[in-house]
């Protein structure tokens, strides 16, 4: 039944009013709908299950008497069952599935990385991976890669599938320790199911864009890449499948692809909108084919000490040519000589034998550059120096929240104002000048220091000698006490909110108390946040003026 | 069946065995025989008379009695013999019966091991052996043929990987099933924030005080289920340990999760603030702290005021009286009662001038002698006009002359209760008052009538403790307040006329509008009614303002206000606008809070007034002080 449960989706509810669905007592059991559980009873699938519960049982009898010949011919007859139905029951149009791809690309990726031995079986292995870069090879082709993000968990890629935003998370190609206390049955189980769902979206998805499913490589390009080898190199399913998922080939057509395909789609007005509202959505289409054609023309070439897999992807997704070394893996199309590079990834403090022409990068660049739309400057990510924080581009700051000062650069960036290059040499001339001004203070303030000195212990004394003539009664000035205007208003306008909510109702009061309170917390956060990093900053504007002091004495 | 024992040698004459064959013994337990011998005459059963005293002498003196058995079959008592006691104890040990047999002896094979050179038998090969089967050659010429023929087929390696096609290739709407529509999608996961970047901006990091906090919290109650970190590059960047656990969770949370459409409430909290008339507009009310009139000693539990608004008259728990001036705050007289005072009363009929003091038992009538001479002369003259009726008539308090002592600090009369007085309160036109005494009894409320001296007691029966009573302005009823309900009596008709449920747990205090037609009632649960008795006998509105319990409440007699003070130091000021015509509901708006009074022993105001001309509010708290707000 779990296995049952899993497959159909089939997930409890919770009642609307549990206490009297649950006999007057409030303990907390999970509760199914009545219908969900005849729905699964009348699942074809029900008796499928039962003969495989049931070949089990003879093979294991089988095994148990050395039956050599009975094991064989039982697994040649293995029942075998097929989701096709169920993926269709569960999502009837394509795009109810489309919304549901994110656990299933997620839990594929996982699946792929595992070892090949024990955990699950080798073919649910492999063919997780298969799919997983079929859907790889779909967003290279359909360029709808969005959003990518580096996460201490794994990486992070967002890209919008007909429309459908579909987030998934690929974990760092490491081995995984395996844990003991995560049943692997029930995650099987629900790979069973997702395989299936992604092998029929991908599908679709492929045949959407006029590609061969399963798919192939690109014959021409095919040829471009390898002409030593023969063809036959490319019938080998195993390297067939290597090569595929080193995500260098552009893929086969069934249609032949007219290079007239960016014919103007012609505009239909659609009705009920405004001359801005259209102009706004122009200027977004338009952004929109500027970000796909990021990498458009650059040369990247990957070091070997880069994450290949992800990095490639991305480039490719953004129309970028990228290569790597020829003994890192097969599908390398030029060499690190090639003159006509213009990116180097690079993730080692220095390089040596750095070629001119071509800029030696750090692979944050690639995906910040992803993430704000645009190619940023690469002073910031040289070899060897210190990155500038990774931002995640999920997150969509609404007024009030706190936005870290990177991201409001960003975003003055790709408003078109380049403040980044004044800030920063007005950062460093202010250092500069901020140095030669501390010093100077300091000279002053030591000179003041000493005249202060002086002046307070006269005064101290005059204070002596005038306290002594003096009575000790003073009569001291009356002093004028301004009124603020607006601050009283704004006293006045308080209270009268004051006494406003102590005429509400009770529960609006509770809810309005409840609400208030969330705001105030989100904001004293904000404020955390906030102070943390002047904090941070003024500590290491400190430091950095100590070493400065120390490299001048 | 085993062999019978070797024959008993006690009966060797007559064979007495049992006929009756292997069958349950029990079936003849209710008859007086066991069977049948050989003859077919019945076997009875041996006569058995000993009782357990016998079996045990028996049992003791016997020295057989240990190798004696009963024979089931005949009931006979047998002695086994030594051979076959012998027989039992080898049995017993799991030995062979027979002694003489040795399960021990030298084993000797039939066959040796070894391999002869000669075979066992001689017997040559058949000649079948050497020629083809016929059957056999039949069967594959059949196999051969059906191959041939094509029926039967080489098993094809089965191909286990899966088919894909378009399986959204007609998407008919019929397929789309009722349950489609009550489906509750799963959340998605939630999207990584600033914090889970390998590179995070640095604010975002834990300090170490943080992290501290996020070890100690419960696993499900951390808002974030990571820590933090910075890595330098990205090669510097560790698999996350705990990737597979939260895949593992997501699963769980798919199909064990119960899932339910929560309506998340989408409102601008400045909405939820109802509009009320801003209370600019609704001036005068006392806005600032003016005076305060300093001078007891101990907690100022009561006030009063006389009737032209002059005179203020406080009672405190260090056992005096005092009167002030209420432009100058100045006390004008002080009088020692020797007691506690609960309550005073200034007569609100302008020509009398008049206070009636609650000391412990009795309630003193005390003319302060402030103002015109001539009309506190004339309320001694009135005093002292009365003449003491011929008959005597039984009152339940007793009315005492003050002495001359006390006739030059101002007191004129004393009403000596039986029990402590805890209120005491003035009719409109100045004549009667009435008396509240700490009681169980019916005698709780006494209604007094100072022309007359003489009491009475309105009540037959107690209704539950009474904690303050009201005369009405106008009309002739009477508000007693016991701890859940106010009750309204009728005086002239001497009847219950309503019972109004305050919905609170104990009243404390309730003050009357001058229209008479609304009340307040003030509770020690912090919350405040509005009746309007024309509506109904419940609340119209339900004022919780105060933070702490109420300790009194108090309506303006001119201006649409009412107060209310309470222990959390604080008086608030309400406008509560009451229209003549019977549609409107009546207006409530706080107005103000007014604070002043330090709160000493977990008390603050005890006791609120209005002045009764001016837009003023008095209150007195347990700090000792009378505060005057304007």
């Amino acid at each position: 039944t779990r296995r049952l449960c899993i497959l159909k989706g089939i997930y409890p509810h919770e009642p609307k009013h549990k206490k009297k669905v649950n006999k007057g007592s409030t303990a907390a059991r999970t509760f199914y709908l009545l219908k969900d559980i005849k729905f699964l009873l009348h699942e074809p699938i029900v008796n499928k299950f039962r003969e495989y519960k049931v070949f089990v049982r003879k093979l294991r009898k089988a095994y148990g008497k050395s039956e050599w010949s009975t094991v064989d011919r039982l697994k040649d007859n293995k029942p075998s069952y097929k989701l096709d139905h169920i993926v269709k029951e569960r999502y009837p149009t394509f795009v109810d599935a489309l919304r549901d791809l994110d656990d299933a690309l997620s839990m594929c990726f996982l699946f792929s990385t595992f070892p090949r031995t024990g955990k699950c079986h080798v073919q649910t292995i492999q063919l997780c991976r298969r799919l997983a870069v079929e859907f790889l090879n779909y967003v290279i082709a359909s360029r709808s890669l969005r959003k990518v993000f580096l996460s201490i968990k794994g990486i992070y890629y967002q890209a919008e599938v007909l429309g459908q935003p579909v987030t998934w998370i690929t974990p760092y190609t490491f081995a995984h320790d395996h844990p003991t206390d995560v049943d692997y049955r029930v995650m099987a189980t629900f790979t069973e199911f997702y395989t299936t769902l992604l092998g029929f979206v991908n599908f679709r998805l492929y045949h959407s864009l006029n590609l061969h499913y399963p798919p192939k490589i690109d014959v021409q390009a095919d040829v471009e890449l390898k002409p030593a080898e023969g063809k036959e190199y490319a019938m080998d399913s195993e390297s067939y499948l290597e090569k595929l998922s080193a995500l260098s080939a552009s893929l086969a057509r069934v249609v032949a692809p007219t290079h007239e395909d960016e014919v103007e789609m012609d505009e239909f007005p659609v009705e009920g909108e405004t001359a801005e509202q259209m102009d706004a959505r122009k200027k977004e289409q338009e952004a929109l084919e500027k970000h796909k054609k990021l990498f458009e023309g650059l040369r990247f070439f990957l070091n070997r000490e880069v994450p290949r897999e992800p990095l490639a992807f991305i480039i490719r997704c953004f129309g970028g040519q990228v290569s790597w070394d020829k003994s890192l893996c097969i599908g390398a199309t030029y060499d690190v000589s090639d003159p006509s590079i213009t990116h180097q990834i690079v993730d080692r403090p220095r390089v040596e034998q750095q070629v001119v022409g071509r800029y030696y990068l750090q692979p944050q660049w690639v995906f910040d550059s992803v993430n704000a739309k645009l190619c940023l400057p690469v002073a910031d990510y040289f070899p060897g120096v210190l990155l500038p924080p990774h931002l995640s581009p999920f997150v969509t700051e609404q007024e009030g929240d706190y936005i870290p000062p990177e991201k409001l650069k960003l975003l003055a960036m790709q408003r078109g104002d380049n403040p980044d290059e004044e800030s920063e040499e007005e950062d460093e001339e202010e250092e500069e000048e901020d140095g030669n001004d501390k010093e100077e203070e300091e000279e002053e303030e030591e000179d003041e220091s000493e005249k202060e000195e002086e002046m307070k212990l006269k005064k101290m004394e005059e204070q002596k000698t005038q306290s002594s003539k003096l009575l000790p009664v003073k009569v001291t000035a009356g002093k004028l006490r301004l009124e603020d205007r607006q601050r009283l208003e704004q006293e006045q306008q308080s209270e009268e909110k004051r006494l406003a909510i102590m005429m509400m109702k009770k529960r609006e009061k509770y809810l309005y108390k409840k609400i208030m309170f969330g705001k105030k917390r989100k904001v004293r956060e904000a404020n955390k946040l906030a102070a943390k990093r002047k904090a941070h900053d003024t500590a290491v504007k400190e430091e950095k003026k100590k070493s400065k002091k120390a490299r001048r004495a | 069946p085993c062999p019978p024992l070797t024959p008993l040698p006690s009966a060797p004459l007559q064979d007495i065995r049992n006929t009756v064959g292997n069958i349950p013994m029990e079936w003849y337990q209710d008859f007086p025989h066991i069977g049948y011998n050989l003859e077919g005459k019945k076997i009875y059963k041996p006569i058995r008379n000993k009782d357990e005293l016998d079996m045990f002498l028996e049992k003791m003196e016997n020295p057989e009695y240990w190798r004696t058995v009963q024979d089931k079959m005949t009931g006979a008592d047998i002695k086994l013999t030594d051979e076959q006691v012998d027989l039992v104890h080898r049995l017993q040990k799991g030995q062979f019966g027979d002694v003489h047999f040795n399960p021990y002896e030298p084993a000797v094979d039939f066959f040796t091991h070894e391999v002869m050179i000669h075979p066992v038998t001689n017997r040559p090969a058949d000649k079948r052996s050497f020629i083809p089967s016929l059957i056999e050659k039949e069967k594959v010429s059949k196999l051969v043929h059906a191959i041939k023929m094509g029926w039967i087929k080489p098993r094809k390696p089965k191909d286990d990987t899966p088919t894909y096609y378009d399986l959204w290739a007609h998407e008919d709407p019929n397929s789309i099933l009722g349950r489609h529509k009550m489906h509750v999608p799963a959340p998605k996961m939630k999207l990584p924030g600033h914090e889970e970047s390998y590179n995070p901006p640095p604010e975002y990091l834990l300090s170490e005080e943080e992290k501290l906090a996020w070890e100690q919290q419960e696993p499900a109650e951390r808002k974030l289920n990571f820590v933090p970190q910075q890595y330098q590059c990205l090669r510097a960047v560790p698999a996350y340990s705990r990737f597979i656990h939260e895949r593992f969770e997501r699963c769980l949370d798919l199909y064990l999760c119960p899932r339910q459409r929560k309506m998340r409430v989408n409102v601008d909290p400045e909405d939820l603030i109802p509009k009320l008339p801003k209370p600019r507009d609704l001036q005068p009310f006392p806005t600032t702290q003016a005076l305060v009139y300093r001078g007891h000693t101990s907690l100022v539990r009561c006030l009063s005021i006389s009737p032209s608004g002059q005179w203020l008259v406080s009672g405190s728990d260090d056992c005096t009286v005092r009167f002030w001036e209420v432009c100058t705050a100045r006390c004008m007289k002080t009088l020692p009662v020797g007691g506690v005072v609960k309550s005073v009363a200034w007569n609100p009929n302008p020509t009398i001038c008049l206070v009636a003091i609650c000391v412990e038992q009795s309630v003193l009538l005390v003319n302060p002698c402030l103002g015109d001479k001539l009309l506190y002369g004339a309320t001694d003259q009135l005093l002292e006009s009365y003449m003491a009726p011929e008959e005597e008539r039984v009152q339940p308090v007793q009315w005492v002359m003050a002495t001359m002592e006390e006739h030059s600090k101002g007191v004129r009369l004393v009403v000596q209760h039986s029990k402590a007085v805890k209120q005491v309160t003035w009719h409109g036109k100045g004549d009667y008052f009435a008396s509240v005494v700490s009681d169980n009894s019916n005698m709780q409320v006494l209604i007094h009538q100072t022309s007359k001296r003489w009491s009475q007691n309105p009540f037959r029966k107690s209704k539950g403790l009474v904690q303050c009573v009201l005369f009405h302005p106008i009309r002739p009823y009477f508000f007693v307040a016991t701890q859940r309900y106010v009750r309204v009596y009728n005086l002239l008709k001497q009847e219950l006329t309503k019972k109004l449920m305050t919905n609170c747990k104990w009243v404390s205090s309730m003050a009357i509008h001058p229209g008479g037609d609304n009340i307040i009632c003030g509770s020690y649960d912090s919350k405040l009614a509005w009746f309007d008795l024309d509506l109904s006998t419940r609340p119209y509105q339900l004022l919780r303002h105060h933070k702490k319990a109420l300790r009194s409440v108090a309506f303006h007699k001119r201006y649409p206000l009412f107060a209310s003070g309470s222990d959390d130091g604080t008086v608030i000021v309400c406008h509560g606008m009451v229209y003549n015509d019977l549609l409107q509901n009546p207006l409530l708006v706080p107005v103000k809070v007014l604070k002043g009074h330090v709160l000493t022993l977990d008390l603050g105001v005890l006791d609120v007034l209005f002045h009764p001309t001016q837009p003023w509010v008095f209150s007195s708290g347990a700090d000792g002080t009378v505060r005057l707000y304007t």
